[in-house]
């Protein structure tokens, strides 16, 4: 191998490891990517939206928009975080334990580190698929239909690399499978149910919404809405992105040290 | 002589208060088949691993073609290849999925991928097999496949760890012929065994380690010649009762060893000491006369078998 050329970062080289494995199955996911933010629409358009519609205060409180387009932002990142988290859980604990394919990498030129930017590529890559095929089931409708879905999946996309990061570095130190269970329990579904995706955080007891701001995706619901609305605050937008991109930063440099531990016993 | 690729001083592994490498010194000579043979628990894949840079060396001095693991970690490992003792295969990919996916990992260019997956496909007797996901493969075939698979970047020194246990004679022969062949193609082979007729058949040197220790080192000939007789006399008495005859063969040879199940004579002429056996009036259930092996070796240095 002494042939001069560029060499492939190592992310990249353990992206493609997980390219290879997903050939199987990205259409099948594509398309159900599609197909279930449409049954979310139908559901919540017609029966919840109809009703909160009529409610004539209920538009004010939705910052004047139709309840359709006020959810439609919150199903796209609340999308791209469970995706993120999920796909951070079995699949790192089997990468160390079951079929200990990190072992298999970290036995070859690559590093514990290659191992956690290439997920974090990967987890980009699952999650700018997923939000593209919720952003294109929205934009059949056109209550939902908008430029703003463009940068929305942008902003999902680090949204979900804000959950799938640390919830990686929680996952190479657990021990049982059971753990995560927990996780999509007391984090994923209460981010999902009191996150601000499906409602203002302004209904909600100032405690509980306090510690939905304390998460990420409050602030990347609230910056893709106003992206679909056309209602962006440059000033409080970067502020979001900074907070969420502190997730992301925090969680990968935690999963990288832990990995490095755990990889080299 | 030929260079070293590895050198080893007073290398030590611990795992918190356990010592399971206590001080080993190792050279490895390009072209040599070096063996570490040793029972369970002797510390041999605590070795292994670091050799294959991906475990901290405790303290002690370790070289890979002259580089420290500490520091050149990644460097190093371009130039292994390495079969760990439990395998990491990806077994929802194909076999030829997963030495394709192992050459990228080593950034080798995808035609180049290609044909040397072609290549080791040959090699490890898996052409047919090309397209058959890994789940599906027999343990023989798997192992074959985890070392073709660290063949893929034409590694100047491979490290087997136990290739070969858990499989059955026949894809053990099948195994030792292919490691033979690399042998003969000139790569530097380390392998572990706790096997001693593996060790005896592949290892041109190897170390007999016990306990975290070397306890002996030298080619499988100069270690028996070293540490047993030329032949070893097997005395089989009924169950239960080798123990109580053991004071009646004193003498018959060398020396001898009391095991559960038999005694063993070690004399220069096994033919010899049973004439001298049944003129004393002995009558075993069964006798036998072979030649000395590694675990006669391992058995006089450290008074344990090999394999429990
Ligand atoms: N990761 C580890 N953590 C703690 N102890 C270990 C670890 N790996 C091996 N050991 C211990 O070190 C000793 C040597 O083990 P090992 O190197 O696997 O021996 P061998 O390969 O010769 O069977 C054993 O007592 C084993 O339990
Ligand atoms: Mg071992």
């Amino acid at each position: 191998m002494n042939t001069h050329r560029v060499t492939t970062p190592g992310p990249l080289r353990v992206l493609s490891w997980h390219l290879v494995a997903y050939k199987r199955f990205w259409k099948a996911n594509v398309l159900s990517g599609l197909v279930q933010p449409l049954l979310y629409m139908l559901g919540l358009g017609v029966g919840v939206g109809a009703l909160v519609d009529r409610n004539t205060g209920a538009t004010e409180v939705l910052g004047g928009a139709s309840y359709v387009a006020f959810v439609a932002p919150g199903l796209l990142v609340t999308t791209a975080m469970a995706l993120g988290a999920g796909e951070s859980m079995w699949p790192v604990m089997g990468g160390l334990k079951w079929s200990r394919g990190y072992h298999a990498i970290a036995a070859t030129a690559l590093t514990p580190r290659d191992i956690v930017l290439g997920h974090g590529v990967w987890m980009t890559v699952r999650t700018g698929l997923a939000s593209s095929s919720v952003a294109a089931a929205l934009a059949l409708f056109p209550d939902t239909r908008s430029w703003g879905l463009i940068p929305s999946v942008l902003i999902a996309v680090w949204v979900g690399l804000a959950f799938a990061m640390p919830v990686m570095a929680f996952s190479i130190k657990a021990e049982l499978d059971g753990a995560f269970a927990a996780i999509q329990r007391f984090v994923v579904i209460p981010l999902f149910l009191f996150g601000g995706a499906f409602y203002p955080l302004s209904q909600l007891p100032a405690a509980i919404a306090w510690l939905a701001r304390v998460a990420p995706l409050w602030h990347g619901v609230v910056m893709a809405r106003q992206c679909t609305t056309g209602t962006v605050q440059w000033g409080a937008a970067a502020l979001h992105l900074g907070y969420i991109g502190l997730w992301v930063a925090a969680g990968t440099t935690l999963a990288a040290v832990r990995m490095r531990k755990r990889l080299s016993t | 002589m030929s260079e070293a690729l590895i050198t080893a001083r007073n290398l030590v592994k611990k795992f918190g208060e356990l010592t399971a490498v206590a001080g080993i010194d190792v050279e490895v000579r390009r072209g040599e088949a070096f063996g570490f043979l040793g029972p369970n628990g002797a510390g041999k894949s605590s070795t292994m691993r670091m050799i294959g840079c991906v475990s901290p060396v405790t303290s002690g001095e370790l070289r890979l073609f002259g580089m420290d693991p500490a520091t050149d970690g990644p460097r190093i490992r371009g130039r292994i290849g390495v079969v760990p003792q439990m395998d990491t295969l990806d077994t929802e990919l194909t076999v030829e999925e997963n030495l394709h996916i192992y050459g990228r990992f080593f950034d080798i260019p995808r035609a180049e991928c290609r044909r040397r997956t072609k290549e080791l496909l040959a090699f490890a007797q898996l052409s047919e097999r090309a397209t058959s996901v890994v789940d599906n493969l027999s343990g023989g075939m798997k192992r074959r496949l985890s070392i073709a698979r660290s063949l893929i970047n034409n590694p100047e020194l491979l490290l087997l760890d136990e290739p070969t246990t858990g499989l059955d004679p026949q894809a053990r022969h099948v195994l030792w012929d292919r490691l033979y062949r690399l042998k003969q193609d000139g790569v530097t082979l380390v392998l572990t065994t706790h096997y001693m007729d593996e060790a005896e058949q592949l290892c041109d040197r190897l170390v007999v380690m016990d306990q975290g220790r070397i306890v002996a080192e030298g080619s499988p000939r100069s270690l028996i010649e070293q540490h047993s007789t030329r032949e070893v006399l097997e005395l089989r008495f009924p169950a239960g009762r080798n123990e109580e005859h053991g004071p009646q063969v004193e003498g018959l040879g060398e020396r001898h060893e009391v095991l559960p199940d038999r005694i063993l004579v070690y004399a220069r002429d096994g033919e010899e000491a049973l004439a001298a056996a049944h003129a004393r009036g002995l009558q075993p259930e069964s006798a036998l006369v072979r030649r000395s092996s590694l675990e006669d070796v391992f058995l006089h240095l450290t008074g344990r078998t090999l394999v429990d």
